[in-house]
């Protein structure tokens, strides 16, 4: 057995036991940032924090809700909107955080293609990071799904529909996703164990994945640039913190980190308290009904773009293109054949033009995804899913022919 | 060397026992998720055609689907008639022709709405449109409404059972 000695303070009496003093040192004080970064490295912490938000709120929301077709309705509409107390905070929370946390992860994503972050070591961050993207987007639709009312049960529609693949006509297939010939309590119930545990349990390990992966290759930083992190941390530790180009993540980084997340926080609670309302779809304000269709039917603002690629074309060639986008930033990291590791401004004309009109058509995707497909709009749509497509196919050969910076 | 076959041969076995217990798991719940018994018997519905009044159009309820039945009046029947894709689609009992169609836009599902002023239905959320018979007048559905499985009983038609004349309609191309 390990040799104990008598504890001299309830610090050392834990760190026999547990090593707390090197955990301490591995995961915050000795474990190392680059110095050259700005305030998008903190969209890391932001998350991480409105995925707190989603859980705590989620809890209290979880104690009223009553997941049947004949109580959810009402259970969320009347017992926790109008009998609990502040249970019109937990639901605008959760709303608005399941919005918010899109906004975030795609700024998030932007950072990291701009400044080349999944090259060179970082593919796993890239990888795991757009998994992260997928579980919270099926997170997302399933706890749409809960509040039962017009939206909720005519997305379900459409989306399990989705995998009848066309022409496939698989409808067994879409009927046991449903355990039932339409969204009915099979489907609630099931899309509620998916919401409130199963996916929750992969975003808690993806997020596990996505630190673990940080650890080896470390944050990168504006320039792209190769840091011997032994080397620069020695000389953190030997007293020259001025001449070293790395710092602690904590506190050095985190002071930052969380002046970010102050930041953030003051505009999500304006948001709560008073413009929750985008959050928040009028049409689902009616309890489901599976004899009346809305009008129109739409996605929530960070799923447009990729329903706008799936809508101009006939549902064969959309299904596919549709499945395309979703997984092909995925393989970005595999698709960007160029050696450099820096901005893409800095990367030579061709990507940065690449990366500034996939920003900017993504942009117009979802504003298009939102309007009514008819005459200009429909064009405009169409002409902007083919750019996506096209620019992803040309992806490979431009970076191919990049010059080494 | 004796130590590692033994190893080898107990790593082997219970990657079996395991391998047994995988695929029974899988079944388990592949089998528990798909629709219940109770989902499947109520699956039928039983129509008393004799109870429409021709050119009104009635939505019924079939697992969970609105069903479009509209008895065709005279005028219905005439135009329907000058298109053989029209008539195959109606549904005869006991001498009257009734169209009896899945009210879902085949185009993402959508209902679209009758329009009792040009008897034929429109569907608002992409501006697709089906005649009296149930059979495409204006893009983007890919094909007219699916008519459900039926089975004719005297004047009352069972829907969720395939009779002869619904398997003729879908060996012919006319449905699903």
């Amino acid at each position: 057995m390990a040799h104990f000695t008598k504890a001299t303070s309830v610090k050392d009496w834990l760190d026999q036991r547990l090593a707390v003093n090197k955990l301490e040192k591995v995961m915050m004080s000795e474990y190392w940032i680059p110095k050259n970064i700005n305030f998008l490295w903190a969209m890391g912490m932001v998350l991480v924090i409105t995925f707190v938000l989603l859980v705590v709120s989620g809890i209290f929301l979880l104690m009223y809700y009553v997941p049947t077709t004949a109580e959810a309705f009402n259970s969320v509409n009347y017992t926790i909107m109008r009998e609990v107390d502040f249970g019109w905070l937990w639901r605008h929370v959760h709303g608005v955080a399941a919005s918010v946390v899109f906004l975030i992860i795609y700024i998030h994503m932007f950072t990291g293609i701009y400044y080349g972050s999944y090259k060179k070591g970082r593919e796993l961050i890239w990888i795991s990071g757009m998994l992260l993207f997928i579980t919270f987007s099926a997170e997302a639709f399933s706890g749409y799904m809960l509040p039962w009312g017009q939206m909720s049960y005519w997305a379900g529609m459409v989306i399990t529909n989705l995998f009848s693949g066309g022409s496939l006509h698989a409808d067994g297939l879409v009927e046991w996703i449903r355990g039932d010939y339409v969204p009915a309590q099979a489907f609630l119930g099931r899309f509620f164990m998916l919401h409130v545990l199963l996916l929750p349990l992969a975003i808690m390990g993806l997020i596990g994945l996505h630190f673990g992966a940080l650890r080896i290759p470390h944050v990168n930083n504006q320039d792209g640039e190769e840091i011997d992190f032994d080397k620069e941390s020695k000389k953190y530790l030997d007293g020259d913190k001025a001449g070293s180009k790395v710092m602690r993540f904590a506190n050095d980084f985190m002071s930052k980190d969380m002046m970010v997340v102050g930041i953030f926080l003051i505009f999500f609670f304006y948001l709560v308290f008073y413009n929750y309302g985008f959050a928040m779809d009028p049409v689902n304000f009616d309890p489901a009904d599976g004899l009346k269709t809305p009008t129109h039917i739409y996605p929530e603002w960070y799923f447009l773009w990729s329903y706008e690629i799936l809508r101009p074309f006939n549902i064969d060639l959309g299904l596919v293109l549709f499945g395309f986008a979703q997984v092909i930033f995925v393989l970005l990291p595999f698709l960007d054949r160029s050696p450099n590791t820096c901005a893409a401004n800095r990367r030579g004309k061709a990507f940065s033009i690449w990366f500034w009109l996939m920003l900017v058509n993504m942009i117009v995707l979802t504003a298009m995804g939102k309007l009514p497909p008819e005459g200009i709009f429909s064009t405009i749509g169409l002409v902007a899913a083919i750019v996506f497509v096209v620019q992803w196919l040309a992806l490979p050969i431009i970076t191919s022919m990049e010059k080494k910076v | 060397m004796e130590n590692n076959s033994r190893r080898g041969f107990m790593g082997k076995a219970f990657g079996a026992v395991a391998a047994v217990g995988a695929v029974g798991s899988l079944v388990a719940m592949k089998k528990s998720l798909d629709p219940l018994p109770s989902v499947k018997a109520a699956g039928f519905t039983t129509l008393d055609m004799s109870m429409y009044e021709e050119g009104l159009m009635i939505t019924e309820k079939w697992r969970g689907k609105p069903i479009f039945v509209l008895k065709q009046s005279s005028e219905m029947l005439t135009k329907a008639k000058e298109n053989p894709k029209d008539i195959e689609r109606l549904i005869e009992v006991a001498g009257s022709h009734y169209m009896v169609c899945v009210g879902l836009c085949t185009h993402l599902g959508c209902i679209p709405a009758f329009r009792p002023e040009s008897n034929d239905f429109k569907c608002a959320c992409h501006g697709g449109e089906f005649d009296a018979s149930g059979a495409v007048q204006m893009l983007p559905p890919p094909r007219g409404f699916d008519i459900p499985p039926f089975r004719i009983d005297g004047n009352k038609l069972v829907l969720g059972e395939a009779g002869p004349e619904w398997q003729a309609m879908k060996d012919n191309g006319i449905t699903l």
